[in-house]
């Protein structure tokens, strides 16, 4: 194709709606900064999204597999975070007799009850003694073998 | 007002967090090398165990399952005091750590009605998000928090917070109560001085002149006796100001003559010591090495040594620490002897940002060092993000008789991806 074909585009395209977030260099020497400057080196932080506060946040895997139903398989890594107040409805982690477990929080009756995944375990009302919240889940993250 | 934020039996708290089942029974937490106890829960304390007991003298009451032991996991402990320190600086005007497990909190701008409430919630909060139970005390003077911090701890009325008003008739009563032993800053030796003047609780001490106590005593006692009455005195050390010294030592896990590892376990100490400098944006100029056999087996001949080599400049690297580390080691070092103990301190530190350049420095030079400099800096990094030891300069070799007994340490819950606590769903 012969070059005098190319036109040149006039007026100049639309300027993106963001600026591209890796500009990481000035335009030229003529001191005139990029419009970009401001936007340098973002880049997409998981931790930003999925944890919320820092200082109550902690990461669980998961073993046992009663709570595929909810979208929890055993390998999975929970982040529990201990500053939300648990209301029902939330996934939580709680101790029952003294061990770690992961149980889902409803309203049985007007009580609250952890409820396990697995009907084999009948709920148990959170007044009982031996049960306590640990924290509630906030996401949980499956990782596929690739 | 000030607060000071205590850490109920920190460790052992740090260890049930991720460990329920040893909720309300008796545990402690062993020294480096599982020496001795170094934390008790308070149901341990109550079976008549105190704080040293070395641990073979009640290793037939972890067989009986009487008690529980654990080795120390101080990347936990760390990790969980940044939280506490986290929460803490959420809900209050500032934090000043004063240990791992104590912390000074600012409570300026809040009115005094509202001071008991907000005591209270961050007691609650730091309990809900990090697991660990505080006590809380607010004053008007860091001496008086200390006390009543020790107050919430110890009257259960108080429910692990209190708060004291200076010329209350609450902190009157706490004060006659308070013997001077238990006083911050009070030794032994002024107690019994301090009686022979008929001065015998915090009260006594509060309403003594403070003149007369500086005449016979000292300044810092004169303080301690205004911060008593309400009159802050004591202001915090900055705790981010670069340490004068650094020290990295350690008990070998078994006595050792052999050369060879004592060599390997200073190396592995000047490496540590080094890091340790490199983050604090230190340089040594010196290197100081000791060693020391076991002061308690006059059955053995005792020598413990120690010698420093100077560094030709001030320096954060880890090759020319090593060396002068491995040539002090050499100065000292005799064949024939058991060594218990062993140790790096660098010695003398200066700015890094104000080093004085020796007057031979030439650009080859500088641009060496600038090498070095990026070589610590990727070195440092790589053992931060993949876990301290992850290179070295020599491998050290696994099993030799320095390397720390830990039989019993839990796994780090928050800081290894591989240790986190699993959650059982059924």
């Amino acid at each position: 194709m012969p070059h005098d074909l190319i036109i040149p585009a006039h007026p100049a395209p639309p300027s993106q709606p963001l600026p591209h977030p890796l500009a990481l260099t000035r335009v030229g020497l003529s001191g005139f900064p990029s419009p970009a400057q401001d936007y340098e080196g973002r880049t997409l932080d998981l931790n930003e999204r999925l944890v919320k506060h820092p200082s109550a946040t902690f990461f669980m895997s998961v073993t046992g597999d009663s709570m595929v139903r909810l979208g929890i398989h055993e390998g999975d890594l929970l982040l529990v975070d201990r500053s939300i107040d648990p209301r029902p409805g939330h996934i939580l982690v709680a101790l029952v007799d003294g061990e770690i477990t992961v149980k889902r929080y409803e309203l049985l009756g007007n009580r609250p009850h952890l409820c396990s995944g697995n009907p084999r375990y009948a709920p148990i009302p959170l007044d009982n003694l031996d049960c306590q919240v640990w924290g509630v889940v906030r996401s949980v993250i499956h990782e596929y073998p690739v | 007002m000030i607060g000071l934020v205590d850490c109920n039996s920190f460790y052992v708290s740090c260890e049930r967090v991720f460990q329920p089942r040893l909720i309300a029974l008796p545990v402690g937490v062993l020294s480096n090398n599982d020496g001795c106890v170094i934390a008790l829960s308070t149901e341990l304390k109550a079976i008549g165990i105190p704080m040293g007991m070395p641990a073979f003298e009640i290793q037939h009451l972890v067989r009986q399952g009487r008690i529980h032991l654990l080795s120390s996991n101080y990347e936990l402990y760390g990790d969980m005091s940044q939280r506490v320190q986290a929460v803490l600086e959420e809900f209050s005007a500032g934090v000043e750590p004063y240990s791992i497990d104590e912390m000074f909190v600012r409570f300026d701008g809040f009115a005094s009605g509202q001071l008991l409430e907000h005591a209270r919630q961050l007691h609650q909060k730091v309990r809900q998000y990090t697991g660990i139970p505080v006590c809380v005390g607010v004053a008007p003077t860091r001496t008086l928090a200390k006390l009543a911090n020790r107050a919430a701890k110890k009257i259960p009325a108080y429910g692990g917070v209190c708060v004291l008003q200076a010329d209350s008739l609450e902190a009157r009563g706490l004060l006659q109560k308070i013997e001077l032993g238990d006083i911050w800053g009070v030794g032994r030796r002024l107690v019994e001085r301090l009686a022979l003047m008929g001065i015998k609780s915090a009260w006594d001490l509060a309403q003594a002149d403070p003149k007369r106590i500086r005449q016979r005593f000292s300044v810092t006692l004169e303080r301690t006796a205004l911060e008593l009455r309400g009159i802050p005195c004591i202001e915090m050390i900055d705790g981010n100001e670069p340490r004068q010294r650094i020290m990295t030592s350690r008990s070998f896990g078994r006595l050792s003559g052999d050369l060879g590892e004592i060599h390997q376990a200073i190396r592995q100490h000047a490496q540590c010591s080094a890091e340790k400098l490199r983050a604090q944006g230190s340089q040594a100029r010196a290197v100081y090495v000791f060693l020391k056999t076991n002061p308690h087996r006059p059955d053995l001949p005792q020598y413990s040594p120690s010698a420093i080599a100077e560094l030709a400049r001030p320096t954060d690297d880890s090759r020319a620490i090593l060396h002068a580390a491995s040539q002090a080691l050499t100065a000292i070092y005799r064949p024939n002897f058991a060594f218990m103990k062993g140790g790096v301190m660098l010695i003398d530190l200066v700015d890094a940002n104000r080093q004085q350049l020796s007057l031979l420095d030439t650009p080859e030079r500088a641009a060496q060092r600038d090498k070095g400099h990026q070589l610590m800096a990727a070195l440092d990094e790589i053992n931060q993000k993949m876990g301290r030891g992850t290179v070295t300069l020599g491998r050290p070799s696994p099993g030799a008789a320095w390397h720390l007994r830990c039989a019993h340490r839990t796994p780090r819950w928050t800081t290894r991806w591989e240790e986190l606590p699993s959650a059982n769903i059924r």
